[in-house]
């Protein structure tokens, strides 16, 4: 055991947690297990220990009875553990003085019909857990403050969206776009679904209030080249036709948008007589030829096939509503669709979905295993629903393509530290829950970037990820929990570099000192996961309250 | 959920229903009522041991009614906030009985018989709807027969068929195998009872009750009062005991169900009820496949549905994953019809689109996929607010403001919407709470200018 020369006086507080614990675990056994075990200076049992009262007795306690540590054994850590810390800090005891134990969660509950086994077992929790809290440093919350400026890369209709709503709350925003113009993927659009407003109107209004908000600088024909630092505090690089400029800035926000997947050597493809929907769109808001009588649309080309397994969820909707453009300009044009599914999701796609079919359009299943051909003036197809091959005649084919990541979404996945999955668009926090968070604090996602988007998707998500950035430019500063990784060892770091690599937070960085490459931690990026720590072959990094030595003392104390 | 419930800024006003909205955007004045819980707020600790103690049951909403919970309840195990509240419906003392054990079992003394409705009045800059669908009722549509066949159950109600937490602690028992089980629980207790009256027979004269009664029948005991009723009862006994074994012979052969079918677009794209495309259906019974093969690796899953949109990230991978590696099989066509087969197995009857043949394949379940229907409640919701609702009663919006209402400063997020997944609904939270903050920021900057 290791010593320790100060004179540590621990609490222990036993919850009953009603009968959720007193019912099945013997209390009394416990409460006189726990005030023979070494530095244990009081011990009392509480009703529930959350209530009032029961806050009120740890607070008695720490004055009353000199406790220098407060072991509280109850539920989950989860739930009441913030309670419980700032209780501490409120009776004068440093927060992280405080170690909790479930006995419940996994203990009473888990035990109900075994008290004899379950109270040795909480037993031994209550053990561990005294035996670690002897060991626990006080430490210091950790705040940082936040530069308010936000940085949003890409200029499409995602893009402009975040930057309007952040400067529409008194933020300052610089805008980067690489192309010349704002607007993005939406200047090569005709007009849009399902209200089918013109696209460049739609782009104009957004750029003239861009242009009029005096919070936002716009930079066009502009990169990115430089993203140094965390949350709050980035030195960034913004490569212009004048020269770089370097700003600082608090959050960024990723809107780099998508493309088109060009389907070079599929369906006789030749942007002529078979041509993409985006080059479709071009067709028509320049004027449909009226010679084109019969078309004849093809889903999923290059998509939902081995080499890019998934479905990119616009197609379908860019397909149908094109068709009816095609019927409004060219009325007597024959328009078919072949399709595998038709995802027609929601409310309004299936709205339009059912307009089309009343306009006329048509639809046809086919097989990917036996998938059309396309040969001059006409489409073959096997009909998958007949069951026979037809004969459609086509003046033009358009051959409906995926939408596909970014050729810099590498580049800019490696500048800002953040992933990309395996089809090449940016991985988010959670799939579920962090839809447009990154895993790392302060950089965001929204649009295309993310997984293809239609209008009002990349509108949403454009406001989302605006409020998700809000966050730390309204608060002004984060304040992260110390329980963190820290080099606790600096002579034993080799500056090796494999804990920088493997941190999913970005918190890591290899540094010249004065003692060669040091690893530093950047204290507020740092979730304290412990990966650094567990991979660090020196043993030079630790994490705060979960210390070598800490875990050491619970397991001694867990088998002795 | 705990998030919510721990944020500093947030008031978490649960089981309270909004009442009256004047005002406008910046100023709106919101009028709530907090519905009485008979609980004290600030002293109940979720512990549960009232409920543990109730004498009423009641059956369980949020399981579906697959299983009962008790007059005094939190809605589930994890629910925020854990303050427990009475169903003043079924609770016995509020109707006027005597019993009031929650509160002798109370330690924090939190149950109180005298609370009332409390009203609270707001003033808030932006409102923000999120309240939801409501499950379509699939009772609706005759030939599939949902409640007329007992293993025909609805995606929600396999949810928690499939939970560790549910009705069934996670295995896939048959509700018709559990109705059956019930029943003999039930005849089981009513043997045991006549039996101990015959008991008392046995041992006053001697000898067994079959012996007894075979001899009765032949006529050895003329005039016999005491005999006579002893015979009754044996007669009945025997009239609960013959079903009873032939019952428990049934149940000897239940396994859990292995052959599943899921139907999809049940109220959907259907002109009778909602013409749209619920958008999360197809993902939730491949999900639910998935599920259900990971409990026993011999089960088989065959989703029917006229497109399978997996449309969102990773949706089309994961659609493959579950009939490469468990056991789906998917087939387009609309399913016409749902009978009862031998073993209360539901027979599906469909027609292969790809094969262009009607067929007919038995199961042991079937699970109905259901539309998202609008909200009940949201049409008196859209009227206290005073914002517009579209064709079907979803909240209007248009695709450039998307989670915008027709009222400046009320936005809308999730299916109050249209309907939409889980990441779609986390996304357009955000999105609302960004709109509602501009609102309170321009409305700060307004005071502000007044006061300089």
């Amino acid at each position: 055991m290791p010593e320790k020369t100060e004179d540590i006086r621990i609490g222990v507080f036993l919850c009953h947690c009603g009968s959720n614990i007193a019912g099945y675990l013997n209390m009394e056994e416990l409460a006189e297990f726990a005030e023979k075990l070494p530095h244990v200076a009081f011990v009392q049992r509480n009703l529930y220990t959350c209530s009032e009262g029961g806050i009120n007795e740890i607070k008695k306690g720490i004055k009353e009875q000199n406790l220098n540590r407060v072991v509280v054994a109850s539920c989950t850590p989860r739930t009441h553990e913030p309670l419980f810390r700032s209780s501490c800090g409120e009776a004068g005891l440093n927060p992280y003085l405080f170690e909790m134990v479930n006995i419940r969660d996994q203990c009473s509950w888990v035990h109900m019909k075994e008290q004899e086994n379950g109270t040795n077992k909480a037993k031994d929790l209550i053990r561990m857990g005294v035996a670690k809290s002897a060991l626990l440093e006080p430490q210091k919350a950790i705040m940082s403050e936040v530069e308010v400026r936000a940085l949003v890369i890409g200029g499409g209709i995602a893009g402009m969206t975040a930057a309007l709503a952040l400067a529409n709350r008194g933020f300052e925003v610089v805008l980067v776009e690489k192309e010349e113009a704002l607007g993005g993927m939406l200047n090569r659009l005709n007009r849009v679904g399902p209200t089918m407003v013109s696209a460049s109107a739609l782009t104009a209004e957004k750029v003239q209030a861009l242009a009029e908000h005096p919070k936002i600088t716009v930079f066009t024909n502009a990169r990115v080249t430089e993203a140094q630092g965390f949350i709050g505090k980035y030195k960034v690089d913004i490569e212009t036709e004048s020269g770089v400029k370097k700003v600082d800035i608090g959050v960024i926000l990723v809107a780099t948008g998508a493309r088109a997947f060009v389907p070079k050597g599929l369906y006789n493809y030749d942007g002529k007589r078979v041509v993409t929907q985006l080059e479709m769109e071009t067709l028509l808001k320049k004027g449909l030829d009226p010679g084109i009588k019969n078309v004849v649309m093809i889903q999923c080309v290059g998509s939902r096939n081995d080499e890019r397994p998934y479905c990119s969820r616009i197609c379908c909707q860019t397909a149908v509503k094109n068709a009816m453009l095609i019927r409004e300009q060219n009325p007597a044009a024959r328009v078919s669709i072949l399709y595998r599914d038709m995802q027609m999701y929601g409310v309004e796609n299936e709205e339009m979905f059912r307009d089309s079919k009343a306009m006329g359009i048509r639809y046809m299943n086919y097989d990917p295993h036996r998938p059309p051909q396309v040969e001059p003036d006409k489409v073959r197809v096997y009909h998958a629903l007949l069951g026979r091959e037809m004969e459609l005649p086509a003046n033009l084919v358009v051959l409906s393509t995926p939408v596909v990541s970014q050729e810099d979404a590498e580049t800019i996945s490696r500048l800002l530290r953040v992933p990309i999955d395996e089809n090449g668009f940016f991985l988010e926090g959670h799939v579920k829950l962090k839809p447009l968070d990154f895993a790392t604090d302060g950089v965001y996602l929204c649009g295309s970037a993310r997984f293809p988007s239609n209008i009002r998707e990349a509108v949403a998500q454009g406001l989302g990820a605006a409020s998700r950035a809000s966050i730390p430019l309204s608060k002004g500063s984060v304040v992260v929990e110390p329980i963190i990784s820290v080099l606790a060892n600096e002579d034993a770091c080799r500056g090796c570099g494999l804990c920088v690599a493997l941190c999913p937070y970005g918190a890591l960085e290899i540094q010249r000192t004065d003692k060669g490459r040091k690893v530093h931690v950047i204290d507020v990026a740092c979730k304290g996961c412990g990966v650094c720590a567990a991979t660090c072959y020196q043993h030079a990094l630790s994490i705060n309250s979960f210390t070598d030595q800490q875990i050491r003392s619970q397991l001694e104390a867990y088998l002795g | 959920m705990l998030d919510v419930g721990r944020h500093p800024n947030i008031e978490l006003l649960a089981y309270s229903e909004v009442e009256k909205v004047e005002g406008e955007a910046g100023n709106f004045r919101v009028t709530v009522r907090r519905k009485a819980r008979y609980v004290r707020e600030d002293r109940c600790t979720g512990c549960g041991a009232c409920a543990e103690k109730c004498p009423t049951l009641v059956p369980d909403a949020f399981n579906e009614g697959l299983r009962n919970r008790k007059a005094i309840y939190s809605l589930f195990a994890q629910g925020i906030p854990s303050t427990h509240t009475i169903d003043a419906d079924h609770c016995r003392q509020l109707n006027g009985k005597k019993c009031g054990i929650c509160a002798k079992t109370c330690q924090a003394e939190a149950i109180d018989f005298d609370q009332k409705d409390r009203i609270l009045d707001l003033n808030v800059a932006a409102i923000i709807i999120a309240a939801g669908y409501d499950v379509f009722d699939p009772s609706q549509i005759p030939e599939y027969r949902y409640r007329e066949i007992p293993n025909v159950v609805t995606a929600i109600e396999f949810e928690r068929l499939l939970s560790a937490s549910g009705p069934t602690g996670g295995h896939l028992d048959r509700p018709s195998d559990r109705a059956m089980e019930t029943e003999i629980e039930e005849l089981e207790k009513s043997v045991g009872k006549s039996q101990k009256a015959l008991s008392k027979f046995e041992e006053k004269y001697g000898e067994s009750s079959a012996a007894f009664y075979e001899k009765y029948r032949s006529g050895a005991y003329p005039n016999d009062e005491d005999r006579k009723k002893w015979a009754d009862k044996y007669a009945d006994h025997l009239t609960v005991v013959e079903p009873l074994e032939s019952l428990k012979k049934k149940a000897e052969g239940f396994t859990v169900a292995k052959r599943l079918a899921f139907i999809q677009c049940v109220g959907s794209r259907d002109f009778r009820f909602y013409p749209f495309c619920s958008g999360y259906c197809c993902m939730h019974s491949i999900k639910e496949a998935i599920i259900a093969h990971e409990h026993g690796p011999d089960t088989t899953s065959t989703i029917f549905g006229m497109d399978i949109r997996a449309v969102g990230k990773g949706f089309e991978e994961y659609k493959i994953r579950g009939g490469n590696h468990s056991n789906i099989t998917y087939i387009r066509g609309r399913v016409a019809e749902i009978m009862e087969g031998p073993d209360n197995n539901p027979v599906v009857i469909y027609e292969d689109t790809r094969e262009r043949k009607v067929k007919r394949q038995e199961f042991d379940m079937v699970i109905l996929a259901t539309a998202c229907a609008p909200s009940k409640g949201v049409v008196a919701l859209a009227r206290t607010l005073g914002v517009e609702l579209d064709s079907y009663n979803f909240l209007k919006t248009s695709p450039l403001s998307p989670v915008d209402t027709t009222t400046p400063g009320i936005f809308v997020c999730g299916c109050a919407e249209s309907p939409m997944d889980v990441p779609e609904s986390v996304a357009q939270a955000s999105s609302a709470a960004e709109r509602a903050a501009e609102i309170v920021f321009q409305t700060d900057l307004i005071k502000e200018k007044a006061v300089a």
